[in-house]
């Protein structure tokens, strides 16, 4: 007898009771969950790296227990009933769950089997995956093959073989281009119209905007659960953009920090970003100085002010570690970094093609774009670390094919996931890395002191770099690429994962100094990073489809439709424009 | 909702077979897609096979040695030439045995053979004469071998004139004789023994890596997501490395026999009976190892360590088992490959000897059952 529609709806999807789970000593990576999880909505599980995402939808496949608590999924409990949640539920693990050395068909073939799909509804089934992931011309090709984007289209179709009741997506979003990344949040809107319930796990904040509810974790904690908008509206009317800043921009944001009643301040273009206490009118400036004042206007709020909000705030402006750094003022006469044509080929795929472009001193440049456009490659060929196959690049002066030494000795090179020693403790990281600069004797000491002071690790020195938060990794990663005092730094996705806090504190320091003359190149794939760069390159499959400040590109785009687009909304019409033009 | 389960009996079963299917296909495309797994399966085989047949051998030929006759007459001579015509020496002559001391302590002579001055006297006298031999005792194999070779060809020597009259018959002359494999070749006794080895790398090796891999790039967690049971997992993996196991063995008896001429003296009955019952601990250490580390690289360490060098060190493929310290021994035991190589070599040299091949069958069915038994209770549809 089947059951009315109406009231399989109405019952909760999935119900999270006190749910804890820890691994090992450490504090608990989830800790006393509630919430419930309603069918044909999109539902986000939005944080950090670390807060507690992926364990949360392990819980919910089943495939992980509870130390306490209970989970409900479709009626069955996960403890008992794994079996029966397993055959109801699709599910998108954070690398898709492919394989790589079988073709686009051939995957299908296996998970429909293992899902048990009915030879007679393949034909129909298959038909209309290919056609809502527009896969049907690849189908022989391998899934190794395909690009990020594909890939997950078809992760995306393996869990939909047999329409599932609930499907649970990992990081759909982390290294996809924003292009994918919209077509994939089409396609699951599409599904929750059909009465599907999607949980969809992220760290990035924007992505959170759009669903219908919202579970912000923190460190294993639930901050907020509810609509997004419940959590943007606590902050409405406390943000504020200050366009027309008289001066450093980037100097008035420091002073503007350490204000009473400022709570969050971010570059944002050629503009800074605040977030007020409640009652408060945003802060003159010019006043005291006898600069213009800027003009203040009330700006819609986004998640992550709201999110600082709800953490107390961010760190305030004072950079101790730009406040000691020896300024770089001598004007070089020509840009600090120069890449010229930079090309690097492997075989006959292009990874990086004719890359041309100038940093001068005391300039944050960014490049931008999604895994595998060739961002990294770009930046170790800068860094000496890749020969170009053709071009060439000179940082500080200094030609990288023929003085790649002296040009790494004036930079500080920060590398994705933080790359420290994880046997080796704090203090003999930066020992080490010293070492490595060249730095020794009393002033290795009292540089390392400096550093250990700057970002208080005397508390943690003697622990192993490895077992360190994601948060106090990256703040040893920058302690030691600055050790040397460069006057270049290279940033490669430099925030990736961890929580705005410690990105509000990581930029703060950056922001003090490139003020003090540091030159600094950083990747990323964070649309609103982006924004706190002077420039920007977009990188897309391995060209810069275009070049300049962040402003100048969202003016751009900027249409009747689309007055005030942001970050993504440019990329998105830059790359579609620039597809368009190859097209043509 | 109990009802309902017996009812959907028959298309659960039917479900089953479907996915076991499925999943005996992928990992087939997988094993002919993937270079690693042909590079492990075929070309690592045959480099192991070649390396045995060519390249290693036991038998010494031609080892070079110092002659030192002190004094030289017809018979001396005689027995000088009766070295210099052996095919195991190669022969440097001399006067003095002081003469060729460093060079025994360099290696550049592997022995010292001394013919007395005494010997023309003694052996006129009817006495027996001597041979004195000096060798060098850090390096006992080739010591051993010298000392009984120059016995030989001294015992030899006798014989040969004493049966053309020119000489007392020896008093007691030991006659060696070989069975199986008479000119004592070793590579009638390596090949067989390496392909034990060559199985236990398909068996252990490749199974323990593939299923670390699936972990490593995450389809093991998107698996588990889906209806498929533990056992099926298992089981879907198991019968394709089964199959390449078997293949890969037939590939090396086929190069033994027709390449390095090594003969088949049993049944292909036999030798099939015996390498499938063999593959069951090689496959069930391999899921046993995969259920214990999900890293690609800890596992083909562990593989190595605990199946590869037992199979190699332990089975009395390169060492003889009787030789091994009395705890060793005990340990060879649980080694399968122990069971699989005697009776392996007893099929290529000697023939069918069933009662023998029963009991290495049975020991090693044991040793598979207890492995499948661990490695089944230790995996489960269960992440960390």
């Amino acid at each position: 007898m089947p059951t009315p529609r109406t009231e399989i709806d109405a019952a909760p999807f999935v119900r999270l009771s006190a749910v804890t789970k820890r691994f090992g000593a450490a504090s608990p990576a989830l800790d006393a969950i509630e919430g419930v999880i309603l069918g044909g909505r999109i539902t986000g599980l939005v944080g950090p790296d670390g807060a507690g995402k992926t364990t949360l939808i392990r819980l919910m496949t089943g495939l992980m227990l509870a130390d306490e608590g209970t989970v409900e999924v479709l009626g069955y409990d996960t403890r008992r009933d794994p079996g029966a949640i397993q055959a109801a539920i699709g599910y998108m693990p954070q690398r898709f769950g492919l394989y790589e050395d079988l073709t686009v068909q051939e995957n299908l073939d296996l998970y429909a089997d293992l899902r048990g799909l009915p030879k007679t509804e393949r034909g129909r089934t298959f038909a209309e995956l290919l056609e809502f992931t527009d896969l049907a011309r690849f189908t022989a090709r391998l899934a190794g093959k395909l690009s990020g984007g594909m890939k997950q289209k078809l992760g995306l179709a393996c869990a939909l073989l047999r329409k599932p009741r609930l499907l649970l997506l990992d990081e759909p979003g982390v290294g996809v281009d924003p292009i994918s990344r919209r077509d994939l949040w089409k396609m699951v809107e599409n599904l929750t119209a059909e009465g599907i319930g999607v949980v969809w796990s992220t760290a990035y904040l924007e992505e959170a905007e759009a669903c219908d509810h919202v579970f912000l974790l923190n460190q294993g904690r639930l901050l907020f659960s509810g609509p997004p908008q419940e959590m943007t509206g606590r902050v409405e009317d406390r943000v504020f953009r200050l366009s027309g800043v008289d001066g450093r921009r980037r100097d008035r944001l420091a002073r503007l920090l350490d204000q009473d009643g400022v709570i969050d301040g971010v570059i944002q273009g050629e503009a800074i970003r605040l977030v007020m206490k409640p009652g408060l009118p945003p802060p003159t400036l010019g006043t005291d100085d006898g600069a213009a004042p800027a003009r203040a206007s009330v700006t819609p709020p986004r998640f992550e002010d709201a999110f600082v909000d709800m953490l107390g705030g961010g760190p305030g402006g004072r950079s101790r570690l730009a406040e000691t750094q020896r300024a770089f003022t001598e004007e070089a006469g020509r840009p600090v970094i120069e890449a010229r044509g930079l090309t690097k080929r492997f075989g006959d795929f292009t990874a990086a093609d004719s890359i041309t472009f100038d940093i001068p001193r005391g300039e944050i440049f960014g490049l931008l774009g999604p895994n595998g456009a060739g961002k990294s490659t770009t930046f170790k060929m800068l860094c000496g670390l890749l020969k170009p196959s053709a071009g060439e690049g000179r940082v500080a002066g200094f030609d990288l094919r023929r003085d790649a030494a002296e040009a790494r000795n004036r930079l500080g090179y920060m590398a994705q996931k933080f790359s420290l020693y994880g046997d080796l403790n704090v203090i003999q990281n930066l020992n080490f890395f010293a070492g490595v600069y060249g730095l020794s004797g009393a002033r290795k000491r009292e540089r390392i002191d400096l550093m250990t002071e700057i970002f208080d690790f005397r508390s943690i020195h003697d622990m192993s770099a490895k077992d360190l938060p994601l948060g106090l990794k990256q703040r040893l990663a920058l302690a030691s690429a600055v050790l040397h005092e460069p006057e270049v730094l290279f940033l490669d996705e430099p925030t990736s994962g961890v929580d705005p806090i410690t990105r509000r504190e990581f930029w703060t320091h950056i922001n003090g100094l490139v003020e003090k003359g540091v030159t600094v190149l950083v990747t990323t794939h964070f649309m609103d990073e982006a924004e706190y760069c002077d420039r920007i390159s977009l990188i897309y499959r391995g060209r810069s489809i275009a070049l300049g400040s962040p402003d100048e590109m969202k003016a751009r785009v900027a249409s009747n439709d689309l007055p005030d687009p942001t970050m993504e909304d440019a990329f998105v019409a830059l790359v579609q424009d620039s597809e368009a033009k190859e097209a043509a | 909702m109990n009802v309902m389960r017996k009812l959907d009996l028959k298309p659960e079963r039917a479900g089953r077979a479907r996915r076991f299917a499925a999943l005996v296909r992928k990992e087939s495309y997988q094993v002919v897609r993937d270079p690693s797994s042909i590079l492990i399966a075929f070309v690592l085989p045959m480099i192991l096979l070649f390396l045995f047949g060519y390249g290693v051998s036991l038998d010494t030929t031609r080892t070079r040695v110092a002659l030192v006759i002190e004094e030289a007459t017809p018979l001396t001579r005689d027995l000088a030439a009766s070295f210099e015509a052996s095919r195991y020496f190669s022969v440097v002559n001399g006067r003095d045995r002081r003469e060729f001391e460093d060079d025994l302590v360099l290696g550049r002579v592997r022995g010292i053979l001394v013919v007395p001055a005494s010997f023309t006297a003694d052996h006129a006298a009817g006495r027996h004469p001597t041979v004195q031999v000096i060798v060098d005792g850090s390096d006992p194999n080739t010591a051993n071998f010298v000392q009984n070779y120059a016995q030989g060809t001294v015992a030899n020597w006798e014989r040969q004139r004493a049966s053309e009259g020119r000489s007392p018959p020896p008093a007691i002359a030991a006659d060696q004789r070989f069975w199986f494999n008479p000119e004592l070749t070793s590579r009638n006794f390596l090949v067989p023994g390496s392909i034990a080895i060559v199985m236990t790398l398909v068996g252990t090796l490749l199974t323990s890596l593939v299923v670390a891999r699936e972990w490593e790039r995450g389809t093991m967690e998107a698996m588990m997501a889906t209806p498929v049971s533990a056992a099926e997992l298992l089981a879907g993996k198991l019968l394709p490395y089964f199959i390449l196991g078997l293949t890969s063995m037939t590939l090396c008896v086929l190069i033994a026999v027709f390449l390095f001429g090594v003969p088949f003296r049993g049944s292909i009955a036999a030798l099939y009976a015996l390498s499938a019952t063999f593959l069951m601990p090689a496959l069930g250490q391999g899921l046993l190892i995969s259920a214990a580390t999900k890293n690609q690289f800890l596992a083909s360490q562990l593989a190595l360590i605990s199946a590869f060098l037992p199979a190699f060190l332990l089975s009395g493929f390169l060492f003889e088992i009787n030789s091994m310290p009395t705890v060793i021994q005990w340990i060879t035991y649980i080694v399968p490959a122990r069971y699989l190589i005697p009776s392996l070599q007893t099929v290529f040299l000697a023939g069918d000897i069933w009662p023998m091949f029963a009991r290495s069958i049975a020991v090693m069915f044991l040793i598979g059952c207890i492995f499948f038994a661990l490695a089944a209770r230790s995996t489960k549809k269960r992440i960390g």
